[in-house]
């Protein structure tokens, strides 16, 4: 049933693909983490303004679906004369898309850091800084770990949505070929294989770690 | 930018024929992905033989794939061995079956973690395996269930958008429709789709918080 010339006369294709869809998850990732860091410091700031800001950040971008984020760069910008490739556009999408899940990861992880620490830090004579640092941080990470790995994981399904505006990625060869062969079926599930390359082992791997660490804490 | 021109009367209507379709595809979806979440995330718990096994590696595979793939697989791949469907049929049945696989898991940690004590008093007073299954297990785990569910059934509902590369006419096909005829019109487009998704989202995200509140 599966025709297994597609696989072998067009792996080039398929490769090509493949190394787009982890470089736009990995630069997205990237990306999404600074964003994310800085909007969830936001929100826990105590600064008015900022935490605003944040909330209506991270609250919105939820609440929207992904394809809207990367049509806003694929379409939006370009009629306001900022012209961008699929891929670029895509990636930047993703990138903003996911920073609002992974704000709220890291503002979940800072604040379930028991109050007593930030205070006994404060107390012993840290700055607001150090405390972070040195005490709040190194907590609040393992917390936070588990939900990113799951992140990245939707990252890569994510990455799909380059093939709505031409991103150059896994899908977006695979509808190709397809195009090209008439042979759908087998292209589709070869498809499926090299997605599942990547994301099995990660996501065996992030349920691995979250027994781990909840045993642990 | 040209919001008065993009959100002409004609434009809106457009949008709202579109947004019917999304609601109609997600409700539908909804309920399919529910119940068959629920029965595949029960078996998989009750450990039931070879079933339980193969129901694992579909559900396996399905969440660890792009639902996009799933979309196209369904609505192009499937009629080369003799399975075709309408766009709106086939949008419903690659949706239900990434969500239910989503689902079933939502299930299957909810009846997980209720403590074994449980299962095991109502076992040890004469209840069969059925009985504690559906008079312990099930009213305590469904509660810890609600709020990962309404956050599934937000995405679902995110998610139909992608039906758009089948050219389901949902909203945002119709949306790229308008925005298609007038350079001017993308980003007033593309705020108002963003706000109507945005809206009804919050809105459901609203009600699982007051049923948290209530329940726990």
């Amino acid at each position: 049933m599966l025709d297994f010339s597609i696989l072998t006369d067009y792996f080039p294709l398929y490769l090509e693909g493949f190394l787009n869809t982890i470089k736009a998850s990995v630069l997205a990732l990237i990306g999404s983490f600074l964003l994310g860091t800085v909007i969830a410091i936001f929100r826990i700031s105590g600064v008015k303004l900022l935490q605003w800001f944040g909330t209506a950040y991270v609250e919105f971008i939820r609440n929207i679906p992904i394809l809207i984020v990367v049509l806003f760069f694929s379409w939006g910008l370009p009629s306001v004369g900022v012209k961008l490739d699929g891929f670029a556009a895509g990636t930047l999408g993703l990138t903003v898309y996911t920073s609002a899940f992974i704000a709220e990861a890291i503002r979940a992880g800072i604040q379930s850091v028991p109050k007593g620490q930030s205070e006994a830090a404060r107390s012993a004579g840290m700055t607001y800084i150090q405390t972070m640092i040195h005490v709040i941080l190194p907590q609040a990470i393992k917390l936070v770990i588990p939900p990113l790995s799951n992140q990245f994981i939707n990252l890569i399904k994510n990455s799909s949505v380059l093939t709505i505006v031409a991103g150059l990625d896994l899908m977006y060869f695979s509808d190709k070929i397809s195009s090209e062969t008439y042979v759908i079926f087998s292209t589709y599930i070869f498809a499926a294989m090299f997605y599942l390359v990547l994301t099995l082992p990660m996501s065996y791997g992030a349920s691995v770690l979250e027994r781990k660490w909840a045993k642990n804490s | 930018m040209d919001f008065i021109g993009a959100y002409s009367p004609d434009n809106l209507r457009f949008l709202m024929e579109g947004l019917k379709i999304t609601l109609f595809v997600a409700f539908i979806a909804i309920i399919l992905s529910f119940v068959i979440g629920c029965i595949v995330g029960t078996t998989r718990y009750a450990k039931v033989p070879i079933l339980s096994p193969i129901l694992m590696v579909i559900v396996e595979v399905l969440r660890n794939l792009p639902l996009l793939l799933i979309i196209l697989f369904v609505q192009f791949g499937l009629p080369e061995i003799g399975i075709k469907m309408t766009i709106t049929f086939g949008a419903i049945v690659a949706l239900t079956a990434f969500e239910a696989s989503m689902i079933s898991e939502i299930v299957r940690a909810g009846l997980t973690s209720v403590p074994k004590g449980q299962v095991e008093a109502a076992r040890s007073s004469g209840l069969t395996q059925m009985q504690t299954l559906w008079h312990i297990v099930l009213p305590q785990g469904l509660r810890k269930m609600v709020p990962p569910l309404v956050s599934q059934f937000i995405s679902l509902l995110k998610d139909t958008s992608l039906a758009v590369i089948i050219s389901l006419a949902e909203l945002v096909h119709n949306a790229q429709i308008i925005m298609g005829q007038n350079s001017n019109y993308p980003i007033p487009i593309l705020l108002l789709i963003a706000v109507i998704y945005f809206v009804i989202n919050y809105a459901l995200s609203l009600i699982s918080k007051r049923l948290e509140t209530k329940t726990a």
